[in-house]
């Protein structure tokens, strides 16, 4: 009896592992896909040869990127604002959030109320875009990084992440020192909670460096287009405009249609890449804080 | 404590708030500029939201605009009747219906058996390979479905195309399940967070006496492990009932093309059609449509919220 259980139990065990490893492939293989095609000659590319590793090993496709002037506008405007979103987004979430997190806060009912009701309900888009029109912020950076900058989602996770690690008696002491609440707030709150303010970082930077729809709907001027913007021409539209790409001679417009394709999986790779290799930094407080947002409370 | 004192406004209670401001104003300090910045980007939007019952000219401006026959109910009616509208309801209840029935099951899956592994690097690798995706951007994200899936150099739509003839992308009966399960590419890593950790709080004492009593480890996961995970898929379900109107919508724009129409316009893409790229851009008709999707919303919001409180006292606000 005993003896036949262990063998399910190992059989079970062993099935769990490959479907484990089955979804891990599933998820992975695009990826290698994507970063081998971006290896890979257009020639390869075209005749649809690449598999698993590159065929033709080539640096050509990143090469015409770092050609491709409008990706680099785009990626420094992206860069910039993402920068500054994030600043501001962080700093107002964590002063919202704090008063909202003290039990003795005069007021915290309808406070609470007038961010949580944003979270349920809102103008739309038209009536958004006329306010940005109307306050003359059409076209500028601004449009970008202030609609979204005070999420109530971020503030109630970040009220309950100060609710449940900042000890009560740890207020008492420093007020009984004649601590302002202010500077309670800047020497001990936000030391403690790193964590927190490593996930806000994160949660922050996310639509401002992913999203598309804002930038596409309030920004005219191509000099301000953000990365998105950019890649959405290329990958979407198939807009590629390698005119600007060194001399004109017919070879390289021959070539013009290996390129497009190498310069699509290149900046795929590139756009990508450093929210990727952000993430392994803030790994450890993601998890906590995806779990703090969905028990809110 | 002060706070019980302050309940009633006494005249001797007035005092005691003017004391309490006077040693907190800092924290009224703290939150006026974030509060400003939310009056300002989310509630300034709602005052906009008056021109869904007018016919809103620029120069007249959002007052000043005149008001609509049918008592200002002129766009709402326009939309109902618009053959367009049962085909975007359509459209977005069965993207997030089809959605919402395949990712919490494939999250719960995988969320067992990263529990279950024995090897913990394995396991670790696993995890980080599939959060992954979740930081790929929409435009990317859809630019690589497109890529893999070309009819002549995608790796799969090639495949595709030469066996049965069908070009995935262009066709519309095709696209609620290439949203649904690219969506499933994309988020089951993340999604499983939330239940990796319920099964991280089951009671280990419940296991080892199963294990005492001779359980072999189906009949663990099976009546140990789903009655935890059950309650909380079943309260994320009902509480992203409530959101069954918004759809990610920059994904369906992104996916959408000539072929696909009559099965990816939802609600928000096609208030965004009629506004800002249409050559007869209607501001108010588009108002009036985001107006009745967001009073839809949040009735759905409110009553999921009510269901999930009763049923788990796990509510949301």
């Amino acid at each position: 009896m005993k003896r036949k259980r262990f063998t399910q139990d190992k059989i079970v065990y062993l099935l769990n592992d490959l479907l484990l490893l089955c979804f891990g492939l599933i998820v992975l293989y695009p990826i290698i896909y994507v970063v081998s095609c971006s290896f890979s000659s257009g020639d390869a590319l075209l005749g649809g040869k690449v598999r698993l590793l590159p065929v033709g090993f080539t640096f050509e496709g990143y090469k015409t990127v770092f050609g491709y002037t409008s990706i680099w506008v785009g990626y420094k405007n992206t860069v910039i604002y993402t920068f500054i979103g994030v600043i501001i987004s962080v700093v107002m979430t964590l002063l919202a959030a704090y008063p909202l997190s003290r039990d003795d806060f005069k007021g915290k009912k309808l406070f609470t109320m007038l961010f949580v009701f944003t979270m349920m309900f809102s103008g739309g888009m038209i009536p958004s875009y006329l306010l940005i029109k109307n306050l003359k912020l059409l076209d500028t950076m601004w449009s970008v990084i202030l609609p979204g900058c005070v999420s109530a989602y971020n503030v109630v996770v970040a009220r309950t992440f100060f609710k449940q690690s900042i000890p009560k008696e740890l207020l008492e002491a420093a007020e009984m020192d004649g601590c302002s609440d202010f500077r309670f707030f800047t020497r001990i709150v936000v030391p403690l909670s790193k964590a927190i303010v490593a996930v806000m970082c994160l949660w922050c930077a996310m639509p401002l460096w992913n999203g598309y729809f804002n930038a596409m709907i309030y920004l005219n001027s191509e000099d301000k287009y953000t990365l998105q913007l950019v890649l959405r021409r290329i990958l979407l539209m198939s807009k590629v405009d390698l005119t600007n790409i060194g001399s004109v001679d017919l070879d390289l417009i021959a070539k013009n249609q290996y390129l497009s394709e190498m310069l699509k999986y290149g900046t795929i790779v590139l756009s990508t890449l450093p929210l990727m290799v952000l993430y392994p930094f803030i790994q450890k407080h993601f998890a906590k804080g995806v779990m703090i947002g969905s028990v809110k409370g | 404590m002060i706070s019980k004192s302050i309940k009633k406004q006494h005249p001797a209670n007035r005092k005691s708030l003017l004391k309490y401001l006077k040693n907190h104003w800092q924290l009224y300090i703290m939150i006026l500029p974030p509060l400003i910045l939310l009056l300002i980007f989310a509630y300034g939007p709602m005052y906009g939201v008056m021109i869904a019952f007018k016919n809103y000219k620029a120069t007249l401006g959002i007052w000043g605009s005149p008001w609509t026959e049918q008592h200002g109910f002129y766009h709402f009616i326009k939309f109902f009747k618009n053959y367009n509208f049962i085909e975007c309801l359509r459209n977005t209840l069965v993207l997030s219906v089809y959605s919402l029935i395949v990712t919490v099951p494939c999250s719960v899956v995988l969320a067992l058996c990263l529990n279950y592994t024995r090897y913990t690097k394995f396991r670790k690798t696993i995890q980080m390979i599939t959060y992954c995706p979740y930081f790929i951007s929409t435009v990317v994200f859809v630019g690589i479905i497109r890529l893999i899936l070309d009819t002549r150099m995608g790796i799969l739509g090639s495949a595709v195309y030469e066996t049965f003839g069908i070009n995935i992308i262009g066709n519309a009966s095709a696209f609620p399940s290439l949203y649904v399960w690219s969506g499933v590419w994309q988020g089951t890593g993340y999604g499983a967070i939330i239940y990796l950790a319920t099964l991280a709080g089951v009671d280990m004492q419940l296991h080892e006496a199963a294990i005492i009593d001779g359980a072999t480890l189906l009949q663990r996961i099976r009546h140990i492990d789903l009655p935890e995970v059950i309650p909380t898929a079943v309260i994320m379900l009902i509480l992203n009932m409530g959101n069954i109107l918004n759809v990610g919508y920059e994904k369906v724009l992104a996916m959408q093309n000539q072929n696909n129409l009559s099965t990816s316009e939802v609600i928000n893409t096609y208030a965004y059609k009629v506004s800002l790229v249409s050559s007869f851009p209607d501001f108010s008709y588009s108002t009036a449509i985001g107006l009745f999707q967001s009073l839809v919303g949040l009735i759905l919001l409110l009553s999921a919220n009510k269901l999930a409180d009763k049923l788990s006292g796990n509510g949301f606000v």
